[in-house]
């Protein structure tokens, strides 16, 4: 067969399906195979007819049309009891009250900030959800409205906790904990919000000096290793520190580990391995073995054989 | 212009070397690239189309916000260098914002609008190179490159080319081709069977409208096994991912090296 390309095809990842429409054997053979596939991993892809609607209660990612519950998504099939569901493979964040998100100030307005989080829309995060200063039970004035730059500015990064929903399925966050707040002192590496499973705890502290906010949003900050007694505040909280918008020194061992740490969850993210904690230790135990530089890993062969040893049974 | 070009020689062959309904080539790339929440690139023959979906995100224009349903957005940019004159085209070229109408009121009735209040659905479509069918490619990349992205839809959307030479029709025509003879595209959802988009900018006798039609919708369906294929097989390799990792049981894993082994062997092909 011929074939002229004016672009270097891209194998990376996905690879390619290519067949002649007219090899319908080919085609059917992997049909065949598909289907067997199919029933052991639940797989379904939109327009599939999943179930009749008598006997099942339609879900998200699915719609009912003459009594038949079809799949409006490509993903996995899922049953809590009378409820069908799927689960779109990779898409935008869903938000939950309670989950641990990291989002970008995309705009002040009125009494609020809208944030972006990776959403299907912007987040709000409303002037009387943040610690103000002098206090952190106290009333919002005036004067807090006037000077909302002072505290988060279009650009900044921040770690939120979302609070509640409103009608239209925007979420409302607040940053009402000595825990959350603005960011400073390290990188944002953005994944898709999957790979981020639900944990004990979102705030990581890996061994080399670097702390992670694993945002479930697939926002995901790498920053310098802060100390906890320098972290716990006392009860009048130092709004200075909290809203400053200027870095710490960070001394080179920190920065190449903060580099290190993002590279290998671009890397991982990329063969959409699913970030925990656990795995991020040991993929980083594995980098420094490996004795090479800060980049290598973003490297496919050091990638691949990052996956595999991940992979290997112990 | 081309008129001692044969359509379809007294063999039954036409000037690609086809015969009436076959279609040409088709490769489906599903790679993911840069921040787009989906993308997917699809080649006909030497038309190739690419097509990046964002969103659902925060509108960015307020007065086209709607209060119960998302706002799909559609841009079309044909490269200069696509066709065979290079040409470069403004953003208000006539055919282009044509192009991006009818992609866009086709996936309107398709796209599960009504979950996404307030929100926007950015579908970028990159015309990389064109030989014919360019509703055809625009509309296909545009259904994988919205799966790829998690939003929800009723059906793929599948559009073919149709064509008529003197009272042959021929399906998934080249430049050439469409150039010489009526032609229509038709696009279908393959589930249903129901027609979203029935575009003609030619003139074709309706005795022969019938059969053309039919054809589509009989090639449609063809496409679909071949969407599908690709759309089940990045589902399959990036669940097996998730499945391994070491947190997780190890009989995931081995299910998953075997993925990726076969997927080498596919790109080995060619």
């Amino acid at each position: 067969m011929i074939s002229f390309a004016s672009f270097p095809t891209q194998t990376q990842n996905y690879g390619i399906t290519k067949h002649h429409p007219d090899v319908q054997d080919d085609v059917n053979m992997d049909i065949v195979f598909d289907e067997e596939d199919l029933s052991s991993k639940r797989l379904t892809c939109p327009g599939e007819v999943l179930t009749s609607s008598q006997t099942f209660m339609r879900g998200h990612g699915t719609y009912v049309v003459d009594e038949e519950v079809i799949s409006s998504v490509a993903g996995t099939i899922e049953k809590v009891n009378k409820l069908i569901s799927v689960r779109a493979v990779r898409t935008r964040y869903n938000p939950e009250v309670g989950d641990l998100i990291v989002g970008r100030i995309a705009e002040v307005q009125p009494k609020r900030w809208k944030v972006d989080a990776n959403s299907r829309q912007d987040a709000v995060l409303m002037l009387s959800s943040v610690n103000l200063p002098g206090g952190v039970q106290r009333r919002k004035l005036e004067s807090d409205e006037l000077q909302m730059r002072t505290f988060f500015e279009e650009g900044d990064l921040l770690v939120a906790e979302v609070q509640a929903f409103f009608a239209d399925g925007a979420m409302s966050i607040h940053t009402r904990s000595l825990k959350y707040g603005k960011l400073r002192n390290g990188q944002l590496v953005v994944v898709p919000p999957v790979l981020i499973r639900r944990l004990k705890s979102h705030f990581v502290t890996l061994p080399c000096g670097v702390d992670l906010i694993l945002g479930l949003n697939g926002y995901i900050w790498v920053s310098k290793h802060v100390k906890d007694n320098e972290q716990e505040g006392e009860e009048g909280f130092d709004a200075e520190a909290v809203y400053s918008n200027r870095n710490d020194a960070i001394d080179d061992a920190t920065r190449s580990a903060i580099a290190r740490v993002s590279n290998i969850i671009r890397t991982l993210a990329t063969y959409f391995v699913p970030l925990t904690d656990a795995v991020l230790l040991e993929a980083y135990e594995w980098c420094v073995e490996q004795e090479g530089g800060v980049a290598d890993v973003l490297q496919q062969d050091v990638g691949e054989a990052l996956v595999a040893a991940l992979n290997a049974p112990r | 212009m081309s008129s001692r070009v044969e359509i379809l020689n007294d063999g039954g062959y036409r000037s690609d070397g086809r015969k009436q309904y076959e279609l040409r080539d088709i490769t489906i790339d599903l790679t993911p690239r840069g921040s787009a929440d989906g993308s997917a690139t699809i080649t006909h023959g030497l038309t190739e189309v690419l097509v990046e979906v964002f969103g659902p995100r925060e509108a960015k224009v307020r007065s086209q916000t709607m209060h119960d349903r998302a706002l799909i957005n559609v841009e079309v940019s044909l490269l200069p260098f696509s066709a065979s004159e290079r040409r470069k085209r403004s953003r208000g070229d006539k055919r282009v914002l044509e192009l991006a109408a009818a992609i866009k009121s086709t996936f309107e009735p398709v796209v599960q609008t009504s979950i996404y209040p307030r929100s926007e659905i950015d579908i970028f479509v990159h015309v990389l190179q064109q030989d014919g069918g360019l509703l055809q490619a625009g509309i296909n990349a545009t259904t994988l490159a919205l799966i790829t992205a998690g939003i929800p839809m009723i059906d793929f959307v599948c559009a073919v080319t149709g064509g008529v030479y003197s009272t042959s029709p021929l399906l998934d025509l080249t430049t050439l081709e469409e150039n010489d003879t009526p032609n229509v595209t038709v696009a279908i959802m393959p589930r249903t069977k129901k027609v979203t988009l029935v575009s003609m900018e030619t003139r074709l006798h309706v005795d022969r409208f019938g059969d053309v039609f039919k054809l589509a919708c009989e090639a449609g369906a063809v496409l679909h096994q071949e969407m599908k294929v690709a759309v089940e097989s990045r589902t399959r390799k990036l669940v097996g991912a998730m499945e391994t990792g070491p947190s997780i049981a190890i009989p995931g894993a081995e299910r998953g090296d075997r993925d990726v082994y076969m997927e080498d062997n596919m790109n080995d092909d060619f």
